[in-house]
Parts: structure tokens; sequence; C-alpha cells
């Protein structure tokens, strides 16, 4: 294991794959030009191992990034298609969702479309309006797309890896505050997270908290805070949103009776409205209290910092909105 | 400036200078602020590419609209929002010309015509063909301009926005800003053909090429073409060739570019040309350096007041979300 920021596990997890698999390569805007300079360290220095056929810097196209990427995954290629944050990859939401999700169905099973799509997500201070958008909900609607948003380094090394080798098109949602956090990352090249398995943050009996993505940290923060108080929430970071693991969300349920379920994004359709329903729907014998949701106001992410401010959920929102559900 | 007011060759130029001094002093002293924290998101800087933003806006009229992109403090000031509001908007304060909402990427000021600087690149060259529909629609004699980077050249939006332009005879100048990079690559190494004048000729447009560091030429072709596009001449293109005096954002070191070209290049930046050319046209050197330091008494005032003013109510995040179903 060793230490080190989500920025540099990811790197060193496409690396991996792309030594491993001669047909992995990652095509966008600065891939091979940034050098820690505007786009952060994913991709530092790669284009002087694998060379400008596998590194590939792109114009600024977004529907080609993403088309050529769902063309050459049908062509028995297995790109990464990076589109720096969610906000661009609206651009060409055409190609994700029309082609790379419709391709395998529509087509009678004859092709799959083993892409990823890398997207960041989340405000990052003062990123307003059209940088800061947590659009996961929309891709978790789309059938035929794989969703994952990791919370740690390890997480994000891991199942970057899978996303790679799953056949399936992925998109991978990293957060753009998380990239600089460390954590511990294993060494091993064989090591790959499996999809679909949520980790537990943080053990407790009194009520369960799912989460992903940045705000499993803040629930974790939230739950130290609970515990002070004598409230021991379980928090439960899905990292993949869809398959997510509700084997691990109803054990935890049976166990707690009560589910609070936050997010970053705007929560009016958000993803976890579909957490809280399968919830509601299927552990309605095991449920003590109704389910709550905690997220973002249905509004643009603003700019200046006491309106950001109230945008985010915090720690202290999280605690608040626990006790309601813990009857406390 | 309104187009009409100057005669006198020098008295025109020195306005002209007068005017890219505002600008320079204002992004050098949005930069002091950014280090110091008080900016809370990212800043674009027009530095070395003042002449452009500066000899096109002298030629409009406040009834004309401009689209500009995340790069658009220059534009701003030179269609003639008032700087102070400008600071603000960065700041995150009170009086900022977008209420705070926005900062650096969205400052707007339509009471002159400034329909907004944009974080999605060429969206707004779309935008522009719209607006100068609704100009006809409208029967205003007005028209617009859209300014463009070279980078975005390379988006597909951009295509279909000189297409429409050309169809619909509408009154458009397209401004495309080359500065040579976009983001931290070489637009040149992700552009096929002969450039954005070739490009924009394939449409049957006329397109102009010129050093866009030499403001007494950018005002002298902006005013041809300007007044063409109004006599009803249907779209133009400008082109003018400039260079990043800066990173793409104030905090990217450039680690990209190679060393000394930066030096180089500033040697032909636009306000020294212009004092030059000034000096041997009868105006001072104590009248320059009186006008520069009113400028840079102007910014340090806006500055000021930006410090002073207070920060919004957080409450209004959740104003002008929308008419029907707004955020309680
Ligand atoms: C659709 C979209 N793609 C990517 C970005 C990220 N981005 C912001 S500015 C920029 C470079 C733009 O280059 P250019 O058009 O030459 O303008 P310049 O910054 O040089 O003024 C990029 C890639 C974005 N904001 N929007
Ligand atoms: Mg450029």
């Amino acid at each position: 294991m060793s230490e080190m920021n989500q920025g540099d596990a990811v790197r060193i997890g496409l690396a991996e794959e792309m030594r491993r698999d001669p047909l992995v390569w990652a095509l966008g805007e600065d891939l091979s030009t940034a050098h820690g300079g505007t786009s952060g360290s994913q991709y530092y220095q790669l284009i002087d191992e694998f060379g400008p056929k596998r590194i590939v810097n792109t114009p600024i196209s977004e529907n080609t990034i993403m088309g050529a990427a769902v063309g050459a995954a049908v062509a028995g290629t297995r790109p990464v298609a990076d589109l720096r944050m969610a906000d661009f990859a609206m651009c060409a939401v055409d190609e994700l969702v029309n082609q790379a999700a419709k391709i395998r169905y529509m087509f009678g099973g004859q092709a799959r479309v083993p892409l990823v799509v890398r997207q960041m997500i989340g405000a990052r201070k003062g990123g307003a309006a059209q940088h800061s958008q947590s659009t996961e909900a929309w891709y978790v609607h789309t059938p035929g797309l794989v969703v994952i948003a990791p919370a740690t380094p390890g997480d994000a090394k891991g199942l970057l890896k899978a996303a790679i080798r799953c056949d399936d098109p992925v998109v991978f949602m990293e957060h753009k505050e998380l990239m600089a956090a460390t954590g511990e990352v294993t060494d091993d090249p064989e090591a790959v997270m499996p999809i679909g398995k949520a980790r537990i943050v943080n053990e407790g009996s009194d009520l369960t908290i799912v989460t992903w993505s940045k705000m499993a940290l803040i629930a974790a923060e939230a739950a130290e805070l609970l515990a002070a108080d004598g409230i021991n929430a379980e928090v439960i970071d899905l990292r993949s949103l869809w398959p997510w693991d509700k084997d691990a969300v109803y054990t935890s349920v049976a166990k707690t009776g009560r589910l609070l379920v936050a997010q970053e994004a705007v929560q009016v359709g958000g993803f976890g409205a579909e957490v809280a329903a399968d919830v509601a729907e299927n552990m309605s014998d095991a449920l003590k209290t109704h389910v709550r949701r905690i997220g973002a106001p249905r509004i643009p992410v603003p700019y200046a910092e006491p309106m950001e401010a109230e945008y985010r959920i915090t720690a202290e929102h999280i605690v608040a909105k626990a006790k309601e559900v813990a009857g406390a | 400036m309104a187009e009409e007011t100057i005669t006198n060759k020098p008295a025109r130029v020195f306005e002209l200078y007068k005017t890219m001094s505002l600008i320079r002093a204002f992004e050098e002293a949005a930069e002091v602020a950014y280090d110091a924290g008080f900016v809370n998101g990212s800043i674009h800087q027009y530095i070395g590419e003042e002449a452009i933003g500066t000899g096109v806006c002298s030629n409009l009229r406040d009834t004309d609209y401009i689209l500009s992109n995340h790069r658009g403090h220059g534009h701003a000031i030179a269609k003639g929002a008032n700087p102070e509001a400008m600071m603000k908007e960065l700041f995150g304060r009170v009086g900022g010309t977008s209420g705070a909402k926005g900062g650096s990427m969205h400052i707007a000021d339509f009471s002159v015509g400034m329909l907004g600087a944009n974080g999605i690149l060429a969206d707004g060259t779309t935008m522009g063909v719209g607006a100068a529909q609704a100009l006809v629609l409208r029967g205003v004699d007005a028209i617009v301009t859209v300014f463009v980077g070279d980078g975005t050249t390379n988006r597909g939006p951009f295509y279909e926005a000189l297409n429409w332009s050309m169809i619909y005879e509408l009154p458009v100048l397209f401004v495309c800003e080359n500065n040579t990079y976009a983001s931290s690559t070489v637009t040149r190494s992700v552009t096929a053909g002969a450039g954005p004048v070739a490009r924009a000729e394939a449409f049957g447009m006329p397109a102009f090429d010129i050093d866009g560091n030499d403001v007494l030429a950018v005002d002298e072709l902006a005013a041809d073409l300007i007044s063409r596009v109004r006599g009803g001449g249907g779209p133009h293109f400008l082109h003018a060739r400039t260079y990043r005096i800066k990173g793409h954002i104030s905090r990217d070191k450039m680690l990209y570019r190679p060393e000394g070209e930066t030096e180089e290049r500033w040697k032909g930046e636009p306000i020294g040309r212009c004092a030059a050319w000034l000096l041997d046209n009868g105006i001072g050197q104590d009248e320059l350096d009186e006008a520069t330091s009113s400028a840079e008494k102007q910014i340090a005032d806006a500055v000021e007041a930006a410090h002073a003013a207070p920060f919004p109510d957080a409450k209004l995040a959740f104003a002008d979300v929308q008419d029907i179903g707004a955020p309680q």
C-alpha cells in the first residue's frame, strides 16, 4: 500500500491498465500537454510512456471525443474518453445516451461498447453554475450505462481499472474537490475492485446513511458528530450507482430500521430518490420511521461564498436530519 | 466610446489606449486579488489581447449586442460595463454585475448589450446568431458581435452558427481571437487546414486576417466590417492574431510553454505599440502616463469598493431561479 492523492491514484491505475492491454487508450483535451497546470495530475507524463496514438490530445470537440470513443469501442478497442467536467460532457450527451448506451441492445447484441467516460462532478470553490454540476442521476436513468462515483483514492483506482475491463459503457465520475485528497492505495496492478459493491465507511446500529462521492466524507464527519451525541450512524458509500449494492443497504436497514440518503446533487429527481423509494418499497417491514433524503436545493450553483454555502450540504445538515430520522 | 464622436485620429487612438489601459489594470488587479484569496473562482485574463476587444467594441453602439466567452473581462469593459461592478462580481459582493451569482466567467451587462461571458465553449456562437435573428424579427437597427477563441473553432456548434448566419443573412460579426493556445495545447497542433479564415470562407463568409495586437488596424478593420454588417452585408469574420501572455487561468504555471516564449511575445503587446504610435503622433509621454495612472486609479478604487461592499444575503441564492415552481 502507498499513501497518495486521487489524481495520482487514477493516473497509476490507468497506466497499469494500458500496460496490461495494448487496446486501452485515452482521448481528451490537453491530455498530453497538461503538466499538472490546468487539469490536474491524472495524465501527467503518460504521453512519454504510451505515445500519441494512445494518449490522444484532442481538439476541443466534445461530440467527436465521445462519438469517436463509441466508434472505437465498437470497433475493438477500449477507449477512455475524458470530458473533463460533467458540465462539458453535456455537449456530448447525445453520443453517450443515444449511441453508447443503446448499441448493444438495439443491434440485437451484436456489438459491445467497452468505453469509459470520465467526467468530474461536484462544486469546487467558486466554480459557479457551469462548472459545478452533479449529474449522476441523468446517467443512472439511462439503461445500458454503468455509473461509478468513488470517494477515496483507493476506490478511484480500483474502480477505474474495473471500468476499463468492463465490457459495458461506464460513466466514471470523479469529484473535483477529492482530487487532492490522500488515502491508502494498493500497489498491486492486478487488484481490481468489483463494480456494484458498497463500502461500509462507519459501522453503527441507530440509523443508516447511504451516500456516495464526496458526500461519503462529509457523512463520515457527521457520523463522528452524531457519535458524540450517542447516535451510532452506519455510513454506506455506494461507490457504484448503477448497479448499486442493494444487499449492503438492505442488510444495514434491517439492522438499523432507519434510512437517510445524502447526496451533493440537487435533491429533486436525484439518485437519492431512487434509493429512498426502493428501500421504502422493499424494506417497509424493517423501517421504524419513514425514509428521509438530504440534497442540494433546486438551484443552479451560485458563485459568491455565502450563496454557495446555501447550496452545499454540510456535516451539520446531515447531523440535524439524522437526528430527525433517529427520533433524537 | 461611441463610434461617431471622434474624427481626429490621434484623439481616437488615445481613447483606445485608455480603454486598453483600463482592461490591463483590471486584469492585473484581479490577479492580485485572486492571489490574496479575495476571488472565489478562477479568472481567465485578457492581458496582451486588449487591442481586439477594444478595437472592435469601439465601433459598436450600446444597442448592439456582444456575446463573450470565458475570457470576457476585456470584452465587457470595452463594451461599456462598469469595472467596479465587475470587480465586485469577482469578489462575490453586493453590486456585482451578476449579483454575485456568476463570478468572472459569467459577467454580463445587458444594459450595454453585453449578453454574457460563458463557461461553455462555442455556446456564444449559436446564441449570437439567435440574437441576430431576434434583432431582425424585432426590426431593430443593431448588430451582434460574437467573440470566439481559436481553440473553440474546433467545436461543431461554431460551424453550425457560421452556416446559419449565412443562410439567413444575419447581422453578425464573428471575431476569432487567436491567442495561439487553448488551455495547455497549442491550437495549431489540433487544427487541420489553413485555419479559421479559410474555414469561414468555406461558408462563403467574407473573412479577414489581422494583427490583433495592432489596435489601430483592428479599429480600422472592425469599423469597415461593422459598417458592412450594419448595411445589410450579412455576416463577416474577423480573425485577430494575438498571444495569451498569462496562463490559461491565473494560477496556471504554464510548464508546457517553451522558455522565453512569453518574454519574446510580450515585446509585441498592444499597449506599448499603441503608446509608440501616439508618441509619434503628437501625444506626449506625460499624457500617456496620466492616462495610465488614471486607469490604475479607477481600478484601485474599484478594488477598494469591492473590499468595502458586503457579501450578498445568502438567501439570494434562491432568487431568480424561475417563476413557476421556484425553490422555497
Ligand atoms: C465545451 C467546453 N469544453 C471545454 C471547456 C474547458 N475549456 C475552457 S477554456 C478552454 C480553452 C479554450 O481555448 P480558446 O478557445 O482558444 O480560448 P482561450 O482560452 O485561448 O481564450 C477549454 C478547453 C469548456 N469550458 N467548455
Ligand atoms: Mg486560444
